[in-house]
């Protein structure tokens, strides 16, 4: 079982936080791999929000590919971050990882952001094609606001390796995964979290449903449902799909995917719609234990559960400061001050919601609607 | 010496040319008579024979032949009159002294076309090999990375819908203070969608099944809804339903069926005004998996008094349906015209789909509903499914079989991310060989919605005796042993409505645990597990090709 550690915060913090959190909860993942995402970037970055940044790995042919297609497609790099990477023991570096921030194409400046969503969306799954066979691009996310770093190996030891401890990169929502391999081989793209078009996720469990979501997803003729190298990935485009395309509020994603019961639905004041939607979207029901934590775009951040086993999941805080975390040794290291009593652990009705800016904490009951 | 003309029988047939030969064993015999008195086929008979012994008394051997005259019961090779194997003498004999053998080496399909009449019987395919439903294991278990599901203690949830599914993005709905409610404004239709029991009981007239048959089968279902809260439902077949149910509240149980030969939908039509309830669905029959391209035929010796006045035909007439809905040409016409009067006649309530044969074309059929916003379903009936009556060339060598077929249709719904809008319904040899449940949950994971049962709940709910080695299967001749499809009192007094309705309930209750065996393992709980091709394997090579499963050994 992965150990996931997520924080949100009105101030900008570092991703040293979170991999401290994940340390703690070392037991729970073997050290195969390291997934981070940061949103509402700080440091060298707060003065690009409105541009998009792609985040990936590459070799130095791969670097050459992907900077002709960026050119021929209008792209005008602005930054390029890189971390200083140091060798590790057991960490093979690749040639070159880079979070590369671009100016959009002209014909797209004033485009509204839908399109350029698409647009942004495009390139990155172009670059993954592009890449994959070869391995010579690796693209994780493409979008304003947003860095992904991924890298086999231990969290503590790819700290030191990217040189976090010393690096200015700093954000105000961080979330992080410590992977526990278990029946895929190591591929950059199954390690959480993941990211699409603004809504993020990680997650920990095994989804048993998970032949027929992929199913479903992939016939919805959306492009950027696919990959699906790991199990989890859809937990992120349910979200996508309910919330973006769907146009949902968000507490509805926990009716999607773990919907109730007939009888109580009928106790709702929306039943109607709870039973259409149950009906419609029975494909994306979730099975086997799950946790889910996500951000969606404006920065809300949530913790839901699946409907039956529960994996472990705390939240807690003080206010301007919260942790989503796999186990509460986690919230101790990032918010130890904080009233433990007020920690939270959803259950199978709960999504745990934190406003944008953690500014407080909200259990929504799937019960009462 | 007999002259040669009487030794050769050379236009007769021996007893080895039959599927079954009658063991009698004359030293338990005690002459009863109750074999013969019960023999639905006549087929064995008290005969009176001439024996010859050599017997010697004395303490010297003195050897003299005695010729004596005895009883015997012996066994027809009057075709007309074939020993069936059903048993029913076994059954009946107090001494075991009777019992119908299998005899492989057969010539019956040779010889059973008197009069240039080909064979017609009831039963299925007589192919008692394991069907492909049959080869296919689960073999996703989940163990470290998620413990498997309790199947005595979690809760799971065992149920389908049936009728036409909205997509999401068609669903009229609108945002209101951060709620999401229904636009009662935007006049969207919204199709009627029951939530069941995915292991249907399928279409099965009054007519072909005996009073008592249906009446147990009728009353078994209703205590499942009733009592058990499962709510299983059950397609009456072509020939309406007793004037008594379609007026209770118990209709919403049913599936009348609407068939080619429109029989019993004056009676139908007639009680609509007095029902308080809408039926569960409506079903269209277009064709029939154990005889594609033939229609309906209830033979006259079936036709008494109860049949003629829900038929609301007259009494001992042959009731053929044709083979077409002749009234109509195109299946546009035919299925978009049906199912929209369907739909009209109770107000859009009802969800109306039709039931077609297992075909290579079933994907033609398919696409033509997907495109109409009223089908609300599609049902396809294997090569495998049952029948009261037909011709044995069309039961043995017509159809397709049903998994591929349903696997094919639901990878065209992927295709067209249609597979969550129209359930498609399997049938045809589920639980052939007794594995109901791992029949049904394979056919599941292949992509069917729900599956519908016929002859499996003939089998374990009544007892009856047909099988695949062409075993009793004489249900068209209204001699049934049982007294499941027959109209004879006489035969149909030996069944006991309540013991079939128990029984009935039995098969259900223990059906469903089996399914939680086969989905807890699995981690399946919350949902039916449809598509889910990932849990499941088979060691045929070619199988897993077809049907784009895991081949394992
Ligand atoms: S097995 Fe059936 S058909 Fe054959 S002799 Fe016995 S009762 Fe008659
Ligand atoms: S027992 Fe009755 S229903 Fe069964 S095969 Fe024989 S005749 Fe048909």
């Amino acid at each position: 079982m992965c150990r996931l550690a997520a924080i949100t915060s009105n101030e900008y913090f570092s991703p040293i936080e979170n991999i401290a959190a994940l340390e703690t909860m070392k037991e729970g993942h073997d050290g195969s791999g390291m997934g981070l995402v940061l949103k509402t970037l700080g440091g060298e970055f707060e003065e690009l929000k409105d541009h998009p940044i792609l985040s990936g790995i590459c070799s130095k042919n791969g670097l050459h590919t992907l900077d002709e297609y960026m050119n021929k497609l209008g792209f005008k790099l602005k930054y390029a971050w890189t971390p200083r990477t140091k060798p590790v023991k057991g960490i093979v570096p690749r040639d070159y990882y880079f979070a590369r921030v671009y100016d959009y194409p002209d014909v797209y400046k004033d485009r509204p952001l839908e399109e350029k969503e698409d647009l942004l969306l495009k390139t990155r799954l172009a670059l993954r094609k592009l890449g994959e066979t070869d391995e010579s691009i690796i693209v994780f996310s493409f979008y304003p606001d947003i860095l992904t770093l991924k890298e086999v190996g231990d969290p503590l030891e790819l700290c030191e390796f990217f040189g976090l401890e010393k690096s200015p990169l700093k954000a105000k929502i961080i979330l992080a995964q410590g992977r526990q391999n278990t029946n895929y081989a190591i591929n950059l793209y199954a390690c959480h979290p993941f990211f699409i078009q603004g809504y993020g996720s990680m997650t920990n469990g095994e989804n048993t449903a998970f032949v027929p979501i992929r199913e479903f997803l992939m016939s919805r003729g959306f492009p950027g449902y696919l990959g699906y190298n790991s199990d989890s990935e859809v937990f992120c485009h349910i979200l996508h799909y309910t919330c973006k395309k769907l146009g949902y509020p968000l507490t509805y994603y926990k009716d999607v995917i773990t919907p109730l019961k007939q009888s109580e639905i009928d106790k709702r004041t929306d039943s109607e719609v709870a039973r259409l939607l149950k009906v419609s979207l029975r494909p994306l029901c979730i099975d086997g234990p799950n946790c889910v934590i996500a951000f969606t775009p404006d920065g809300t951040c949530f913790m839901v559960q699946d409907a039956k086993k529960l994996r472990p999941g705390a939240v807690g805080g003080v206010k301007g400061k919260y942790g989503l975390m796999s186990e509460e040794c986690g919230l101790d290291s990032v918010v130890p001050a904080r009233d433990k009593s007020q920690d939270i652990f959803p259950m199978k009705f709960d999504m745990v919601i934190i406003k944008p800016g953690a500014e407080e904490v909200t259990v929504w009951n799937q019960l009462h609607g | 010496m007999e002259p040669a003309s009487r030794l050769d029988h050379n236009h007769e047939l021996s007893i080895k040319d039959f599927p079954y030969i009658v063991r009698w064993r004359d030293d338990r015999c005690k002459r009863c008579g109750r074999c013969t008195a019960v023999c639905p086929m006549l087929s064995i008979e008290p005969a009176v024979v001439v024996k010859r012994v050599v017997q010697s008394e004395g303490l010297t051997p003195e050897p003299k032949a005695v010729r004596y005259t005895t009883t015997m019961v012996k066994q027809t090779t009057n075709i007309e009159r074939y020993c069936i194997g059903c048993g029913t003498c076994t059954l009946v004999c107090p001494n075991e002294a009777i019992e119908p053998e299998y005899n492989p080496r057969h010539k019956f399909n040779f010889h059973k076309n008197k009069g240039g009449h080909p064979y017609r019987r009831g039963g299925r395919r007589n192919d008692p090999m394991p069907s492909t439903l049959d080869r296919l294991r689960f073999t996703r278990i989940s163990m470290l990375t998620d413990p498997a599901l309790d199947a005595g203690r979690h809760e799971f949830r065992i149920r389908t819908y049936l009728g036409r599914i909205l997509p999401a993005e068609e669903l009229p709905v609108i945002m209101v203070n951060g709620k999401l409610e229904v636009d009662k404004t935007s006049g969207k239709f919204i199709p009627p969608v029951r939530e069941i029991y995915p292991v249907m009981i399928g279409s099965m007239s009054i007519g072909a099944l005996s009073p008592t048959m249906w009446e147990g089968l009728a009353m078994g279902i209703t205590y499942l809804n009733e009592v058990e809260g499962m709510p299983v439902v059950m397609c009456s077949g072509e020939g309406g339903m007793p004037h008594r149910l379609l007026k209770s509240r118990f209709l919403k149980y049913f599936i009348p069926q609407i068939a080619s030969g429109y029989f019993g939908w004056d009676e139908i039509v007639r009680a609509l005004p007095h029902m308080i309830e809408d039926p569960c669905a409506i079903e269209i029959k277009y064709g029939q998996g154990a005889k594609p391209g033939d229609g309906g035929l209830l033979m006259a010796h079936k036709v008494l008094k109860l049949i003629s006045e829900i038929r609301g035909v007259p009494m001992g007439v042959d009731l053929p349906s044709p083979p077409t809905h002749q009234t109509q040409y195109s299946i546009e016409e035919s299925v978009a015209k049906m199912i929209q009067s369907m739909s009209m006649a109770w107000g859009f309530r009802v969800p109306v789909y039709p039931k077609i044969s297992g075909t290579r074309t079933a994907k033609a059929v398919l696409n033509n509903l997907v495109r109409n916003p009223y089908a609300a379903g599609l049902s396809i009936d294997g090569e495998d499914g049952g029948t009261g009556a037909a011709y044995n060339v069309s039961m043995d060598t017509m159809g397709h079989p049903i998994a591929s077929n349903i696997r094919d249709c639901y990878h065209d719904l992927v295709a067209q991310g249609k597979q969550n809008e129209l359930p498609l319904i399997a049938s045809g040899g589920i639980g052939k060989k007794g594995n109901l449940a791992a029949n049904a949950a394979a056919l599941f994971m292949l992509g069917a919605s729900a599956v519908s049962i016929g002859k499996y709940i003939m089998q374990a709910a009544a007892g009856c005796f047909g099988d695949e080695m062409n075993r009793c299967n004489v249900c068209n001749l209204g001699k049934c042993p049982r007294g499941i499809t027959t109209q004879d009192p006489k035969l149909y007094r030996r069944l006991d409505p309540d013991v079939v309705a128990e029984r009935v309930v039995e098969v259900y209750k223990s059906l469903d645990i089996e399914l939680k065996k086969i989905f807890a393992p699995m981690g399946r709980s919350t949902e039916l597990p449809i598509g889910m091709s990932d849990g499941i394997g088979t060691d045929d090579h070619a199988i897993a090709e077809r049907l784009h499963i895991s081949y394992v050994c």
